[in-house]
């Protein structure tokens, strides 16, 4: 499982661009930095969970510390069906004595939520050229700002250049907001008219990027839910379009699940990668007390992997997902 | 994982009714199906709990034990108590006697605020009320944009400077405004932010000290799980918030984050947001919302629905039609664009009562909306005299019809089979032997397969 943004990015046999090779050199101040930042912002979902969950939970091994968990992981949205599993996968363990003392159940605790949320590969595909990466969502999880952060990210991390698609022609000013993160990440936009065929403007920043060179065509598509059979189908559409012009579809389609969702996260995830071949999730808003225990259940059960967390709105505020590291958050260990 | 409540209660319950009594282990296991449900709804875990607790004690109380129909007992009772929680207690938006009246909108980022806003602006236009807004969100890049452009759509007067300025001033200044160009009523959109976010929060509470709201509205979206609480709860500390709108009811989420919100804040829901047009905002019905935390189907919904989308007139001619046998594939188009209208086929279907299992079998057919789609097609592919008289489609005929429509021979031979069958059970119906819905699909069904 990736961890940094070197082993999350497969840019395949491209040359790391010059922009790139430069910021090296403070790559480990900068992640301290951006550690220490990450640490304060899930401090807060840590705390509430950890006092649940932390030192005290494992002190003794019977009936109650098994409810408390329970409960814990249940409040952090994980849901009832994943919560039971593993519940019951660390209660077994440790009856039969194969997990022996509260320190041992802890971290063994860590490690089958871990296996859980590492599920598949979770690089991300950059290897085509140029690699089209589309991102989806239902209304309002953060696909515009998710896509304005990767986009910056892409270009500082592995130098690769990159052209924004402003697929979401539904939502009133959503082209001029990916216009204000295109500015601040420093690349090309293709904008579509309100109103405009998604489809289209994808087809214009694929050639746009064969003529300028560009390594990622980034899309940022309109919010729908997923109950609207025609606007799924219109997302189908939309790699049809990509298909047609490149002879391959996207490398990588990415669903943004705000960490707020419920268990109807796990019935998005369901739907759109029915839609399209969905093959990681960007979990956002992490920064807030939702602890995104969905993405477990939505890892467990479907088998797509997290890829990247938001954990705070500024442009470098987009990190790779580190199952263990997530898995201890959760539960404060 | 979407097993309705009454379904299973009905499952868990109905075997042991030959026993006669029920014993407390039953009824334990009846709540431990409840339980299940309101977390599979996302209603918090703590409200969970003594939800269920609650139950528990009426439920023992109301004679279950005792009762013929104990599953329904329990489902009667469970839906009686949510509806208390979820209702009652609650106010109306209140109205300033000295115009304008200030409605502020808070809440997380997504949760759908300025669509919330334009929305609301829209709704009280429509009660015959002037309306503005104004764009307080200063953070999030072009939102400025969008509240201006929604606003306008609405018929509302929007009031924006831009994102220079301070929010506290701009919704200070656009109360002047308001009170000077002689407005109803103001509705001020603020940035999404994070209730634990002190500075924003702050903020938002300083907007509040300013502009004096009459009403404080928190948006919530429906699809939110177990943190509803923690958000509501800072809220309603940094801005004592007056209620509740529900934004996003249009997907498939259960909504428990309105109970939760409710239970934990005492604060009603007034407002739900059912659709990406900006009429699609309805009062909040408590009862409701607690049939569908629990899947028990929203017939009133679907009546009002109906009322709205389809043409009376015209339904009332296919209902003679109907009666005198004289209903042809030409009506049934009709009648199909009619029910369509209403939404996906599911989402109609979801909001009968008793639909459960008839549900399942529907996904396991994979009846869905393309199917529509191709009976559409097919009966659009056909002559006048065809659509009226559907023996005469023998084989030429079919395979033009097949070929027209994208579908095949099969397909074709299927539909007029089955128009002949619903004309019969028509006949039925109007004789006055009324099949029950659930027979009608699985008679369908069972059409389909063979």
């Amino acid at each position: 499982m990736p961890t940094t943004w070197a082993e999350l990015l497969d840019i395949g046999d491209r040359e790391p661009a010059a922009a790139a090779a430069s910021s090296e050199g403070d790559e480990s101040k900068r992640r301290r930095g951006f550690f220490r930042r990450l640490r304060e912002s899930i401090a807060t979902s840590r705390e509430a969970i950890s006092a649940e969950i932390g030192s005290s939970l494992f002190e003794t091994l019977d009936t109650e510390s098994w409810e408390r968990l329970e409960e814990a992981l249940i409040m952090a949205d994980v849901g009832a069906r994943t919560t039971a599993d593993v519940v019951g996968r660390l209660e077994g363990e440790v009856e039969s004595g194969k997990v022996a003392g509260g320190d041992a159940a802890r971290e063994r605790l860590v490690e089958l939520l871990a296996e859980l949320a590492a599920t598949g590969n979770g690089s991300i595909d950059l290897r085509p050229s140029p690699a089209v990466v589309m991102i989806v969502g239902v209304n309002g999880t953060g696909k515009t700002t998710t896509v304005g952060k990767l986009a910056w990210h892409l270009q500082r991390e592995a130098g690769l250049n990159v052209t924004l698609a402003a697929a979401d022609t539904y939502r009133a000013a959503a082209v001029e907001q990916l216009g204000a993160w295109a500015e601040r990440a420093g690349c090309d936009i293709i904008k579509a008219e309100t109103g405009q065929d998604a489809g289209a403007v994808v087809f214009d920043a694929i050639s746009a990027a064969e003529a300028r060179g560009s390594d990622v065509v980034l899309i940022d598509t309109a919010g729908r839910l997923h109950t609207r059979n025609d606007l799924m189908e219109e997302l189908a559409k939309v790699n049809r379009v990509i298909d047609k012009r490149l002879g391959r579809g996207p490398s990588e389609t990415l669903i943004v699940v705000d960490s707020t969702t419920g268990q109807n996260g796990l019935r998005q995830a369901k739907v759109f990668s029915e839609a399209v071949d969905v093959t990681g999730v960007a979990l956002t808003k992490l920064d807030g007390t939702a602890k995104g225990g969905i993405a477990l259940a939505i890892a467990g059960e479907l088998g797509i992997p997290v890829k990247l967390i938001g954990v705070g709105e500024g442009i470098e505020d987009l990190r790779p997902f580190d199952a263990e590291e997530f898995s201890r958050a959760l539960v404060g260990a | 994982m979407f097993d309705q409540l009454s379904d299973r209660l009905q499952g868990t319950l109905s075997d042991l009714r030959s026993r006669g009594k029920l014993s407390e282990a039953d009824v334990d296991k009846a709540m431990r199906e409840i339980r299940l449900a309101l977390l599979e709804a996302d209603v918090n875990f703590k409200v969970t709990k003594q939800f269920v607790a609650d139950v528990r004690e009426k439920a023992i109380g109301a004679g279950v034990l005792e009762s013929l129909d104990p599953g329904q007992m329990v489902v009667k009772v469970v839906n009686e108590q949510l509806a208390e929680l979820m209702g009652g207690s609650g106010r109306e938006l209140v109205f300033a006697s000295k115009a304008p009246t200030v409605i502020l909108m808070a809440g997380l980022q997504g949760s759908g605020k300025t669509t919330a806003t334009a929305k609301l602006a829209k709704h009280l236009i429509g009660e015959g009320k002037t309306a503005g807004v104004a764009a307080c969100d200063t953070q999030r890049p072009a939102a400025v944009e969008q509240l201006t452009r929604l606003g306008e759509q609405a018929g509302a007067t929007v009031y924006s400077q831009g994102t220079e300025r301070d929010p506290v001033d701009i919704a200070e200044w656009a109360l002047g405004q308001a009170r000077s160009d002689g407005l109803d009523v103001l509705i001020v959109d603020t940035a999404g932010r994070l209730h634990i976010d002190s500075e924003l929060m702050d903020q938002l509470a300083e907007i509040k000290r300013r502009t004096k709201p009459h009403d404080v509205l928190l948006v919530v979206d429906a699809m939110t799980g177990q943190d509803a609480v923690n958000v509501a709860e800072q809220f309603a500390e940094a801005t004592e918030f007056d209620g509740v709108l529900m934004s996003k009811l249009d997907g498939d989420a259960r909504g428990g984050a309105a109970l939760s919100v409710k239970a934990v804040t005492g604060k009603p829901i007034l407002y739900a947001s059912t659709g990406e047009k900006l009429e699609q905002l309805e009062r909040f019905h408590p009862d409701r919302m607690a049939q569908r935390i629990l899947g028990m189907g929203d017939v009133l919904s679907l009546i009002e629905k109906a009322e709205q989308d389809i043409d009376a007139s015209e339904a009332e001619e296919l209902e003679r039609k109907m009666r005198q046998d004289q209903f042809t594939l030409e009506d049934f188009l009709k009648q199909l664009k009619q029910v369509r209208k209403m939404g996906p086929l599911s989402s109609v279907l979801g909001m009968m009562p008793g639909m459960g299992k008839a549900m399942k079998e529907l996904r396991n057919a994979n009846v869905d909306d393309r199917e529509l789609d191709r009976l559409e097609a097919m009966i659009l592919s056909m002559t006048p005299e065809e659509r009226s008289n559907p023996d005469i489609i023998r084989g030429s005929r079919r395979r033009r019809i097949a070929a027209g429509s994208g579908t095949n021979v099969q397909a074709v031979k299927q539909l007029t089979k089955q128009f002949e069958q619903m004309r019969k059970m028509m006949k039925m119906m109007a004789s006055g032997k009324m099949p029950s819905p659930e027979s009608m699909i699985r008679g369908q069904l069972g059409a389909r397969r063979r």
